[in-house]
């Protein structure tokens, strides 16, 4: 015989507000939304009258008013009669540029270093401890501050590379006479074309279709390769195809374009032609690097050592060598742990560009946090706005570091 | 018919061969394997001889007593040639104390001495809890050091009472552990007074406000239950500061007056900066990433929103913004003439950062818990905060602990960038005022080098406790 019990109705108290657990939740969410709208109204009540008593007011015209101020290294054009914004632009472009480049750099060198640590051979293994341990107990400021000191202090000035009579030069330039480092900066040759097509851009977006063609064409042929691989159980020679359709197209093009390079010249009191490339940026991106290189090292290094022994010791019974078990078995597993920590270790590598303050390099601090903030009087403007640039770009950079890792996760029923 | 040849005994067994034993066989196993392990070791034998050619040389003419670099050179250049380069360490010699201390004045350097002893004590109890022996130990052989560096600035009588309380606490942490917990909580307030000075009583009544709200907390909870006596609590206590506190202070201060020589924080510099910042900036973000992180996988959408928010906000910034922040963008947010100190600005908005990576950490210390856990937590009819103290933080708290370390370590290392507000940061502040120096100008080595080897082992110190707490801790989970 089913019995229904009647729960006595009871009517709503007060407190039950606090000690009734179905209520408990929806108070102290009010309670806190008060709270945090109090706190907010107080900040911006305070905001109000601190502007006020120096008379200011929030305001983002000064972003379309004239810099006044020159920036060294510039990606698009940019005169000291250009705005706010637009040395912001130059600025971000700067940010993101060794942001990119340290990723890169401090990603291949922290992935070979981290393999190496953990080799079988005693020498490069020791090696390669010393120097993680080395540089990431260090602050990072420390690398920076100290590339930069010592690029600046150590090399030889620009009038040293001049050849004097009897032809004796104090300083040479470094690959065969292509790459000068001064004390001023690295005079890099800069690649020209002869013949670039027609309209602004167009030669460069030329080579990035014809770049992306190959790349195309050479997943097609890896692809029948697997195809034939499967199908007969020889793998087609396949090393020469692949150099060639990555490489040729684009040297084809490239030299009908007239491509050379512009070596830098010693002339007058300094290098004449070429890219001279300041310090600051090279001394950035090599401590970034460096530094970043030690600590993906040992993500990847203990992204290896969380693989099952098992794993490697069913390689080497199939007969694979250490290299093949390495590439094959080991590192892609290693990645889905390894993922993770890497995004975070970009994310910060992003947001350490801006200790390019230590040296002077205009990236976003530089310009929109640091000139402009001054010339301008705008803190708070300037200060909220590079804060939200930053903000957005860190979110992209997990977002799209995210959602590449979980297209390599394993996937999980 | 010849005899079959049939041996009597047996042999002896033949030693291996040459290249099977000893070292020959352990250079073959590990360092000529293969071509490519070949080219390697010698690649890196090269590499390391070039690095030791360099700097050998250079570490071996070192010079310790000189006036300036020029004098250093010159010494240098009569001991070893003109050529001969060589280390002017003279520099460390000279300024070291800029270094550790920035401008504190040199009669009241007893006092960080000291407070960086006690935090060893202090931080006895919490890191070595289970184990007497080792505690002791750490608190021993920081009170001989502190001695010994105490020797040189301090009178007699002043050295035989720190040798009498250190004794004391080196014995109390062998026979009672916990009760140095007392210690660690009395710091906090005990180190502001030593580190600025000023009237003793300040400090005792900012403690005084915990037991007003134990206090109150007494008196109503029986009566009106836990969750009013804890906000009555608090408010006792936050009246208690606000008003009464610094009112309490300044009676007894004219009627016993005890304190220290006040010192004002721009003297404050070097690593003494470096560990004010960073250890207080840790301990106190500990307990707001603790409630960031239970906020975060809370159930309740505002407030997980806003943890999130906060969270992801603070992570999505440079450091070096938040620091601006606090230098140029606190005195708009702040009452209308509130101008106060910029270290302690600085701490604020240190703390509001690394509490968002604490609570980050122990948000994955949450999740390695199994989900049993909570459960087993429920099903024992406890509520939310007797689960979370009795069972769940306990164990998340522990599994995150190496995290929190290496937190602490980035931390550590980013209190350089203190040195773009204005502050004295050992790094580029300290380096900066000693390379300007007429005497030192053109040293970048050295001082660079001398501040990199205190913060490569106040690291690697803290990253091998943490390596070591982590291989303590996984025994007992798997």
């Amino acid at each position: 015989m089913a019995m229904a019990i009647e729960t006595p109705k009871q009517g709503f108290r007060l407190g039950m507000l606090i000690y009734d657990t179905r209520y408990r939740a929806i108070t102290i969410q009010v309670i806190v939304l008060l709270l945090f709208l109090l706190f907010v109204g107080w900040l911006a009540d305070n905001t109000r009258h601190n502007l006020a008593l120096k008379g200011k007011d929030i305001d983002f015209s000064f972003l379309w008013r004239r810099a006044g101020y020159d920036i060294g290294q510039h990606l698009i054009p940019y005169t000291n009669d250009s705005t706010n914004f637009w040395a912001g632009l130059v600025g971000l472009i700067n940010t993101l540029v060794v942001a990119v480049l340290g990723c890169i750099f401090s990603t291949i060198l922290g992935v070979i270093f981290g393999v190496l640590r953990l080799s079988k051979n005693w020498v490069v293994a020791r090696l390669m401890t010393v120097y993680i341990e080395m540089f990431r107990n260090v602050p990072l400021l420390l690398w920076i501050i100290l590339v930069y000191v010592i690029l600046g202090e150590t090399r030889p000035q620009p009038k040293d590379f001049k050849a004097a009579a009897d032809g004796t030069q104090i300083a040479t330039m470094n690959l065969w006479d292509s790459v000068a480092v001064t004390n001023r900066g690295t005079n890099l040759p800069l690649p020209l074309l002869d013949r670039p097509l027609p309209g602004g851009y167009t030669s460069a977006l030329a080579i990035i279709i014809v770049l992306i063609g190959s790349f195309w064409i050479n997943h097609i042929l890896s692809n029948r390769a697997k195809a034939t691989q499967e199908a007969t159980g020889v793998r087609p020679v396949m090393w020469w195809k692949t150099l060639a359709i990555l490489v040729l197209p684009t040297l084809g093009l490239l030299l009908a374009m007239g491509f050379h390079l512009e070596y830098p010249v010693f002339k007058g009191f300094n290098f004449q032609g070429g890219i001279n490339v300041a310090h600051a940026f090279t001394a950035l991106l090599i401590a970034l690097t460096l530094y970043y290189a030690s600590v993906t090292a040992e993500i990847v290094r203990s992204g290896i050592q969380a693989i099952n022994r098992g794993q490697s010791e069913a390689a080497y019974a199939l007969g694979l060598r250490p290299g093949r078990t390495m590439n094959l078995i080991i590192l892609p597993q290693a990645l889905r742990v390894i993922i993770p920590p890497m995004i975070s270790q970009w994310l910060s590598l992003t947001k350490d560009t801006s200790l390019g303050i230590a040296v002077s390099y205009l990236d976003l601090r530089g310009t929109l946090g640091g000139i402009t903030l001054n010339q301008t009087g705008r803190e708070l403007e300037c200060m909220l706005l590079m804060m939200l640039i930053y903000l957005i770009i860190s979110l992209i950079i997990s977002a799209v570091a995210n959602a590449y890792n979980a297209s390599v996760k394993l996937k999980e029923r | 018919m010849s005899e079959a040849y049939v041996r009597g005994a047996i042999l002896p067994p033949l030693a291996p061969p040459v290249s099977e034993r000893g070292v020959v066989k352990w250079m073959r196993e590990n360092l000529f394997s293969g071509w490519l392990n070949s080219v390697l070791t010698v690649l890196a034998v090269l590499a390391v001889y070039y690095i030791a050619s360099l700097c050998l040389p250079w570490l071996l003419h070192g010079v310790w007593n000189a006036g300036s670099l020029g004098e250093c050179r010159s010494i240098i250049a009569t001991n070893y040639g003109p050529d001969a380069g060589g280390a002017c360490w003279a520099v460390i010699h000279a300024r070291w104390y800029q270094f550790i201390f920035g401008f504190y004045p040199i009669e009241a350097w007893w006092r960080p001495i000291l407070d960086f002893a006690l935090l060893f004590v202090a931080l006895a109890p919490v890191l070595f809890s289970d184990n007497p022996r080792k505690a002791a130990i750490m608190v021993g052989v920081v009170s001989v050091i502190l001695v010994l560096s105490l020797m040189a600035l301090v009178p007699w009588w002043a050295l035989l009472l720190t040798i009498a309380l250190m004794a004391g606490l080196s014995f109390l942490s062998y026979t009672a552990t916990s009760k140095l917990l007392w210690v660690a909580a009395v710091y906090p307030f005990l180190s502001v007074w030593l580190l600025w000075g000023g009237s003793v009583w300040g400090p005792v009544m900012a403690m005084a406000g915990f037991g007003v709200m134990v206090l109150v907390y007494r008196v109503i909870s029986p009566g009106l239950g836990v969750i009013m006596g804890t906000a009555l609590g608090f408010v006792a206590a936050c009246i208690w500061w606000l008003f009464l506190g610094s009112l309490a202070a300044a009676a007894i201060q004219s009627v016993v007056p005890f304190g220290l020589t006040y010192v004002e924080s721009d003297r404050f510099g070097g690593f003494l900066l470096a560990f004010v910042i960073g250890v207080s900036s840790i301990s106190i973000s500990l307990p707001i990433g603790v409630m960031l992180a239970l906020g975060r996988q809370s159930n309740m959408f505002l407030i997980r929103t806003l943890s999130v928010s906060f969270i992801e906000f603070v992570r999505g910034v440079p450091l070096i913004t938040m620091l601006f922040t606090a230098s140029l963008l606190l005195q708009y947010f702040l009452p209308p003439g509130n101008n106060f100190d910029l270290i302690l600005r600085v701490v604020i908005l240190v703390t509001l950062f690394s509490a968002a990576y604490n609570a980050e950490v122990i948000r994955g210390g949450l999740a390695a818990l199994p989900k049993g856990q909570y459960e087993a937590a429920d099903a024992l009819g406890l509520d939310y905060w007797q689960a979370q103290r009795l069972i769940i933080m306990p164990q998340a708290l522990k599994v995150s602990i190496p995290g929190v370390v290496s937190t602490f370590i980035g931390l550590f290392k980013d209190t350089t960038l203190v040195s773009f507000v204005g502050l004295l940061d050992p790094l580029r502040g300290v380096t900066t005022i000693v390379r300007a120096d007429l005497a030192w100008k053109g040293i970048y080595w050295e001082p660079y080098i001398f501040v990199a080897a205190i913060f490569f082992i106040a690291c690697f110190g803290m990253s091998r406790y943490s390596m070591y707490l982590e291989g303590k801790l996984k025994t007992d989970h798997r």
